[in-house]
């Protein structure tokens, strides 16, 4: 069985165990068995054996295994969020995301590996080394999710949870050639996930198909009394069935697609190929504007970064954690473990986030910051006036090679350039694979108003089954 | 590009120890990201309000009923310096708050 | 020449009140006073990775509260920011606070404006255990985090205090006032009112205000008067000698009178706030403010002016009584069950001879003299049935062992001597026999004289006869 069972979508083999076809403790070790024999570094930790009353068999999930990034707390099972300066912690609670989740009947299988804080876009940052693209071990899963991307795309793992602050859900997607979803902001209670960007953090699925996207977020979403900035989402969520994309206006913003964004001609040709596919489906593909879009990133790299100054202070070698000795004293301290907890990028980002909210420069780049979000956000609503949906390439490129940016942080950015201004403006996109360019998996970006994420899963299955894009060859690499 | 004293300054709020090395590369990097920033300094944003929340609710109170607490065994279990009373630290001295 | 000029005291007050809710500021830990160290926590107020702060209702309601009881304008819509440093006691390493929108803005106590009122966290508890013998930390403290999190109103004046003490008696009237609305437990000893001064000085009749220090802490009335009496000195004797006053904060030592510098200007610490993006905004609306407004009681300043206007009390004594909520009180309950016949002044006249008796800070409510018993006897004084001296005696009878008062007189043979039924006519002749010396110098018009008449009737009356009845009875049989 264990072949077939490789095969089915997270969606199907619960429909399977709740027919009586599939035994949930065997699905179980069978993803056990892969995921403790992973090549591709994408867990930090895998679940031990489980017991057969572990497994739910009538609930929603019905006991199918689940990965979740290492940020998301789980009580009692290491979470490191990536760092170094959280060796050995496991915390005392689990986050409501994951809670809910394993009361719908999903089971753990392990915690996957990301950035460090959800810091980078190619999971190179991270304190249990890098996590490898199972279309090529050369080269990087993207990130910050890169471990859940790479698990679920070398079918370590049926879907994983991965977190998203500008395009760390989207961009491994689309390296990894599987859906990632990043829903609007506040949809997804976002107690016990690590935060690196509190007004920007939001959790997603990474699964093989829009269907396992759409069953695993209807599980996820919901207003929670723990999370203030959370809320109600207005609809029960939907399993997609749309065939076609007759009357649906899609916008392309020429500014995301211009010189500054840097898309690579094989993304590109793979961008136009699914406009047209739209065509073939009946959408209405018309231009539109985002005019404040290019200065996104710029936004981004402030407000992200001077949040993030402030969430990494509680890393202070006090009540858990690291600690290095200082001097004796207090201070040194406090700079020594954390100069010893942190990487390079960590640091790189509280420097720049502490000297953007320090005194004099506020206005000037913070403030200035959170102005340009406004004009973004308005931006994106004048535009959905005209169109129902916006779409861009995920990511400017395929999955790059291992080291080819880590000396360039800029570089490294920029390959946020199309997925940052939906996190900006809170509003939801998801990536599919559009397809292949020489052998590797490039993503395509489908954006919509806040609360659209129904109509969006629609649009995304429509075209999904239009492009019949074929993950296997990944999933016979990763168990390699 | 960014002056050491800057760097220096950052580095003491932010308690990062840094080394020399680490501080010209970070001089370096933190330049050419706020040069790359500089952009957006330029635009005309006279009247606009800044966005610290996209999420439209405001309030989200909760009511005034305790719940249980951790015990301090719980509390205490990652404490990297644990005594029997609470979190050990190495005193402040005269910097008192 | 320069000490000719004379100098005018301007002082500011920052108070902390920690508000008497059930719970903490963000989380769902009780709050507790003088429990073991850390059994009031949970992964919110220790801080811990992932955890989210939710508002206390409560905590807002007081804060509106206290904003109605002092005048404030509330805000419509208020924010929370981040404050951020690194301090052991502070778990997050930022303080949640309000920042540029408080919740209550400008308002006025008595003669003192209110600059605003706003709501945040209290810190945790630091307790320095010394020598721990270890060789790089020869100096160690203790973080202990029940008090970590419990809310505080944070209340800043202008600076229009002008003597240390004006300053201890503002502060003794907004305790009384935050009493009387039950907000808070408001003792300066275990730490749920503390209060800062800023002092500056100005030469007499100029209107800038000079460069301010700010004093830290003091944990009493009378250390705060002291602490300000010493740095109105201290900064008296520097611009005296030419010298100029340094911006910095100070702690004053009530053992010593010392005042020491905490940190000057220079190493001035760098808050770095930025708005909360955790919390979203605070609007107080119509039924919030109902709910604060219905839940008011009469205030302290209120109530001294209806002593003054509606009782005829002398403005101190209305003051006096209004300004300590159980003198109040307890006056109150004397008229009421004096009844109709009540003199108020007479009552209120008592209350200073009782507190004298129970202990300045007694409760009279908890004595053993009840409203009834004190209203009996002023009644009884005013009647003339029992002169002031035996009063007395019954009082400290009634503070004793309580009972009736008129029974105690009756008891005791300490009724006043009637001037028809006892003979107080034939005691008075007596006197002057005896001391016919007095009663010519009484004749010639020196009414001093009456003195040694006057003792003489005490003395054989044993007090029981009533001062003013012997006068008229000496000058009626003086033939004056
Ligand atoms: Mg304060
Ligand atoms: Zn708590």
């Amino acid at each position: 069985m264990s072949a077939d069972a490789l095969d089915l979508t997270a969606a199907a083999a619960a429909a399977a165990v709740k027919a009586g076809e599939l035994d949930p403790g065997e699905l179980h070790e069978l993803y056990r068995g892969r995921a403790a024999a992973d090549q591709l570094n994408a867990f930090s930790w895998v679940a031990p054996e489980a017991a057969a009353d572990d497994f739910n068999r009538d609930a929603p999930l019905a006991g199918v295994p689940l990965g979740v990034k290492d940020l998301f707390c789980t009580e009692g099972v290491p979470t490191q969020s990536g760092s170094k300066i959280l060796e050995g912690y496991r915390p005392p609670y689990t986050a409501t995301v994951v809670e809910k989740l394993f009361e719908a009947g999903a089971t753990l299988l392990g915690k996957t590996n990301q950035d460090e804080f959800a810091m980078g876009s190619s999971n190179e940052n991270c304190a249990f080394g890098p996590v490898l693209n199972p279309w090529d071990s050369t080269r990087v899963p993207g990130g910050s999710s890169g471990g859940s991307a790479a698990a679920v795309a070398g079918g370590l793992v049926p879907w994983a949870l991965g977190t998203d602050t500008g395009g760390s859900i989207r961009q491994p997607a689309a390296f990894c050639g599987i859906v990632g979803l990043k829903p609007t902001y506040g949809s997804c209670s976002r107690y016990g996930m690590i935060a690196f960007a509190s007004s920007l953090d939001q959790a997603g699925p990474l699964t093989r198909d829009v269907t396992d996207s759409a069953l695993l977020f209807s599980h996820m979403v919901g207003q929670d009394v723990n999370d203030s900035t959370s809320l109600a989402f207005p609809e029960q969520i939907r399993l997609p069935t749309a065939r076609d994309l007759s009357g649906i206006r899609i916008g392309v913003p020429e500014e995301l697609l211009g010189a500054e964004g840097g898309i690579d001609p094989g993304v590109r040709e793979s961008f136009e190929a699914t406009l047209e596919l739209a065509r073939k489906l009946g959408a209405t593909v018309m231009p539109c504007r985002l005019p404040h879009a290019p200065h996104a990133l710029s936004a981004y790299y402030i407000i992200a970064p001077a949040e993030a100054s402030a969430n990494l202070a509680r890393f202070d070698g006090v009540r858990y954690g690291l600690r290095v000795d200082g001097d004796g004293d207090l201070t040194s301290m406090y700079s020594r473990t954390r100069a010893a907890g942190f990487g390079p990028e960590v640091k790189r980002r509280i420097m720049l986030g502490t000297y953007a909210l320090s005194s004099g420069y506020y206005d000037a780049y913070y403030g200035t910051a959170q102005r340009v979000r406004t004009k973004i956000a308005d931006d994106f609503k004048t535009a959905f006036a005209d169109v129902d949906f916006i779409v861009t390439p995920t990511a400017p490129s395929t999955a790059f090679e291992l080291g080819a940016k880590s000396a360039d942080p800029l570089a490294m950015y920029l390959n946020d350039f199309c997925t940052v201004p939906m996190s900006l403006a809170g509003i939801p996109a998801i990536s599919i694979p559009s397809g292949l360019s020489e052998g590797l998996p490039v993503g395509f970006q489908l954006a919509g108003p806040a609360f659209s994420e129904n109509r969006l899963l629609e649009a995304a299955f429509a075209l999904e089954s239009a492009i019949g894009f074929d993950g296997s060859a990944a999933r016979s690499g990763g168990e390699k | 590009m960014l002056e050491r004293k800057t760097v220096d300054h950052v580095a003491r709020l932010a308690r990062l120890e840094l080394s020399d090395a680490e501080k010209d590369k970070m001089a370096v990097e933190l330049s050419q990201i706020l040069d790359h920033i500089e952009a957006i300094r330029q635009l005309d944003l006279e009247g606009v309000e800044p966005t610290s929340h996209v999420v439209d609710i405001v309030n989200a109170l909760r009511a005034d009923v305790p719940h249980a607490s951790l015990s301090r065994a719980v509390a205490l279990a990652s404490a990297p310096d644990p005594t029997d009373s609470g979190f050990g630290v190495p005193s402040p001295g005269a910097s008192a708050e | 020449m320069s000490a000719e000029v004379e100098y005018e005291p301007v002082i500011g007050l920052e108070i902390h009140v920690q508000l008497k809710t059930r719970t903490k500021m963000f989380c769902c830990c009780a709050l507790s006073f003088g429990d073991e160290p850390n059994v009031h926590t949970c992964p919110r107020c220790l801080g811990l990775p992932g955890t989210l702060p939710v508002v206390n209702a409560q905590a807002v309601h007081y804060g509106i509260m206290i904003g109605l009881a002092l005048g404030c304008e509330i805000a419509p819509r208020s924010q929370f920011h981040r404050k951020n440093y690194f301090y052991p006691d502070l778990p997050k390493g930022y303080q949640i606070s309000q920042y540029d929108v408080p919740i209550c803005g400008p308002g006025r106590l008595a003669d003192v404006r209110i600059h605003r009122v706003h709501l945040e966290e209290d810190a945790a508890k630091l307790v320095h255990v010394g020598e721990s013998g270890r060789i790089h930390s020869a100096d160690r403290s203790v973080v202990d985090f029940n008090r970590g999190g419990t809310p505080l109103a944070e209340i800043v004046t202008e600076p229009d205090l002008h003597s240390a003490d004006d300053a201890r008696e503002w502060l003794i009237l907004l305790r009384t006032t935050l009493r009387a609305i039950g907000v808070s437990d408001v003792n300066m000893e275990e730490g749920s009112l503390r209060c800062d001064a800023n002092v500056s000085l100005r030469p007499k009749g100029s209107t800038t205000l000079g460069t301010k220090t700010e004093l830290k802490n003091m944990n009493s009335f009378r250390f705060l008067a002291q602490g300000v009496k010493a740095e109105i000195e201290r900064q008296t004797k520097l611009l005296r000698s030419g010298e100029e006053v340094s911006q910095e904060t100070l702690h004053f030592d009530p053992a010593s009178g010392r005042i020491t510098s905490l940190r000057s200007k220079e190493e001035a610490h760098d808050y770095r706030y930025f708005p909360e993006p955790d919390l979203v905004p605070l609007v107080v609306d119509d039924a919030m403010l109902e709910a604060a407004r219905a839940e008011l009681p009469e205030l302290p300043s209120a109530r001294a002016e209806r002593f003054e206007e509606t009782l005829g009390l002398p403005r101190d004594r209305a003051r006096d009584l209004a300004f300590r909520t159980e003198l109040g009180d307890f006056f109150e309950a004397a008229l009421a069950a004096g009844g109709a016949d009540a003199d108020p002044i007479a009552v209120a006249n008592w209350i200073p001879a009782l507190v004298e008796r129970i202990g300045s800070d007694a409760d009279p409510a908890s004595s053993k003299v009840s409203p009834g018993a004190l209203a009996g006897l002023a009644g009884m004084v005013a009647a003339k049935s029992v002169n002031q001296t035996a009063a007395r005696e019954v009082l400290t009878m009634l503070v004793a062992s309580g009972g009736d008062p008129a029974q105690i007189v009756e008891r005791e043979g300490l009724g006043a001597i009637d001037a028809q039924d006892s003979g107080l006519a034939e005691v008075v002749a007596a006197a002057i026999a005896a001391d016919p010396g007095a009663a010519d110098k009484v004749r010639g018009g020196n009414m001093k004289a009456t003195g040694p008449l006057v003792g003489y009737v005490m003395r054989e009356t044993k007090g029981r006869a009533d001062g003013g009845e012997i006068t008229r009875l000496i000058r009626e049989q003086l033939g004056l």
